[in-house]
């Protein structure tokens, strides 16, 4: 677990570029700071391997103070992946990978091993590549080896400062999924910066949206979508996002709540949902007993109803240029 | 023509022996400009100050034209050798701290930040990652200051130091022209050579992954 505790950062002595800003993240989450550039995603984030230091403030790792571990110990024991990837251009794949089990003199024959496993896991055929320099390597293949790098050590913790900003949007989307598949199999906590919404509601278990170094809200994605803390985060992830992201959508987004007969139904041999009932099972229901209506339940008391107009009117929102029809 | 020819297979031995002679000046001078430069190039980039002041330090040295170097250093160690050898020193520092310097400042900032990020100590980064990314940048300083001191020994001759400006000196002074142009020409090979052998050397220790080709 990392723990940020009024943290704040100034280089010169007056502007905060992070400015007393709190945040928890558990263990196996995979948390993204979001926000426009220069609002201090990135000073945040070396904060936590000391890239920075906190001008106040503390930050603990599993409760121990990272101010008490020697900042080379403290980053060997983090991974870290940035833009710009930044592999060494004179050392082979496999010798990039082994770079950090080597600073601490790992058997070689163990490290040897596990750059093969690091290569496959980040989906790279060693035969292939284990021996090429990276100037060999396409932009995504690259920043692959860039995160095979960043868990040589295995690491509880993996730092990645917008690592994939920089590929094109296909390349981009392959190691989003990647990186979800290898976060539901190795339970690590990865703390993921991005400029990007899209990206950050894509791959966030949590998203802390931050504006001027300060946090405006911290949530799950759908939470941030449907129940913005502010205008600002509002206007950030627009308005139209959460009608873009339809795996999003729940009986209770869609439903008519001011149905005039609400009273009359009678629950008890009807096809019902709960407001939390995905959109999807919603349909399937709809599409499977043919109803025109079906009733959104709470505990026992409708709420709601779903009908083909208020489908419809989804619908609108989502299609552009059909806003308001 | 022939009198070229002719000159050069009567005195093979004695352009050798002048040639071996320039060779230990020119090289002793490179090799302990090496010594001290490098460490110099590497040690000053740690601290902006010292680097200004070191690189001003040089340039000045490289100004001082050859032929008052020499000069200017007798009052120190006398003549010959010593003299001649500190002289071409001198002038090999420059290029060789300055490139050493330069080399390591101009490696890719995110290759040095990933390197701290992993947990690198900066020494450990120095001679891990930028030394060896810096070895073309460092080794075209050692060219030019060995080709710049093969260039200048000719003239340590004068302060009785042999070497291939034996050769063109007498040549000139007793109207000696196949004597005075095969010293030159001697000289010219013998930078282009050791610049050959310098860039088989460079491409040895350079690896496969920075290299253009
Ligand atoms: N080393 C530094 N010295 C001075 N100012 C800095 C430094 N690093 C970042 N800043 C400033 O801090 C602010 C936040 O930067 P950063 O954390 O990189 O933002 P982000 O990653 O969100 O784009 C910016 O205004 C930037 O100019
Ligand atoms: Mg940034």
């Amino acid at each position: 677990m990392i723990q940020l505790i009024d943290v704040s950062k100034t280089f010169n002595g007056k502007d905060m570029v992070v400015d007393n800003l709190s945040l928890e993240i558990k263990q196996g989450e995979l948390v993204v700071l979001v926000g426009e550039s220069g609002c201090g995603k990135t000073t945040t984030m070396k904060m936590i391997n000391r890239l920075e230091e906190a001008s106040s403030g503390t930050i603990k790792i599993n409760g121990k103070d990272i101010k008490e571990t020697n900042a080379i110990d403290l980053r060997r024991n983090i991974g870290y992946v940035i833009q710009q990837v930044g592999l060494f251009p004179h050392l082979t794949v496999g010798q990039n990978i082994g770079v950090v089990p080597r600073l601490t003199k790992n058997d070689p024959a163990k490290i040897a091993k596990r750059t093969i496993e690091l290569l496959e896991m980040t989906g790279l055929k060693h035969e292939d590549y284990l021996n090429r320099y990276p100037k060999e390597l396409s932009g995504g293949q690259q920043q692959r080896v860039g995160v095979a790098r960043a868990l040589a050590n295995n690491p509880d913790i993996v730092l990645m400062d917008e690592p994939f900003s920089a590929l094109d949007p296909i390349t981009r989307c392959q190691l989003q999924d990647e990186l979800l598949n290898l976060q539901k199999e190795l339970h690590k906590t990865f703390v993921f910066v991005t400029h990007d919404v899209d990206e950050a509601i894509k791959i966030g278990d949590k998203i802390a949206v931050i504006q001027d170094g300060r946090i405006m809200q911290y949530d799950t994605p759908e939470t941030i979508l449907k129940k913005p803390a502010n205008q600002f985060i509002q206007n950030f992830v627009g308005q139209d996002r959460l009608w873009k992201t339809p795996e999003m959508l729940r009986a209770l987004d869609i439903m008519d709540d001011n149905y005039d007969n609400m009273k009359a139904i009678e629950v008890k041999d009807m096809v019902f949902v709960q407001p939390d009932t995905p959109l999807s099972e919603v349909l399937k229901l709809h599409e499977k007993h043919n109803l025109s209506i079906i009733p959104v339940v709470e505990q026992g008391v409708t709420v709601g109803v779903i009908t083909e107009p208020s489908i419809l009117s989804l619908l609108a929102e989502i299609i552009p240029g059909s806003e308001g029809l | 023509m022939e009198k070229y020819i002719y000159y050069v297979l009567n005195n093979w031995d004695k352009i050798l022996f002048r040639s071996s002679e320039h060779v230990f000046l020119a090289f002793t001078a490179v090799a302990l400009a090496c010594l001290v430069g490098i460490p110099i190039g590497l040690l000053i980039n740690r601290n902006k100050q010292l680097a200004n002041f070191v690189m001003n330090g040089a340039n000045i040295l490289q100004t001082v034209p050859s032929l008052a170097m020499f000069a200017l250093l007798i009052p120190l160690v006398g003549i010959r050798d010593k003299n001649a050898i500190l002289a071409l020193f001198l002038y090999g520092l420059l290029p060789i701290i300055k490139n050493t310097y330069t080399g390591i400042r101009n490696v890719d900032p995110a290759i040095t930040e990933a390197a701290k990020g992993m947990g690198m100590s900066s020494f450990q980064m120095l001679y891990k990652v930028q030394t060896p990314l810096a070895v073309p940048v460092i080794m075209a300083g050692v060219r030019i200051a060995t080709v710049t001191g093969i260039g200048v020994a000719t003239i340590a001759t004068l302060i009785g130091s042999g070497g291939l400006g034996a050769l063109i000196y007498q040549g000139i002074s007793v109207m000696n022209y196949p004597m005075m142009i095969s010293g030159a020409l001697a000289a010219a090979l013998l930078a282009l050579l050791t610049d050959y052998i310098l860039g088989l050397l460079e491409r040895l220790m350079t690896s496969k992954g920075i290299t253009t080709k």
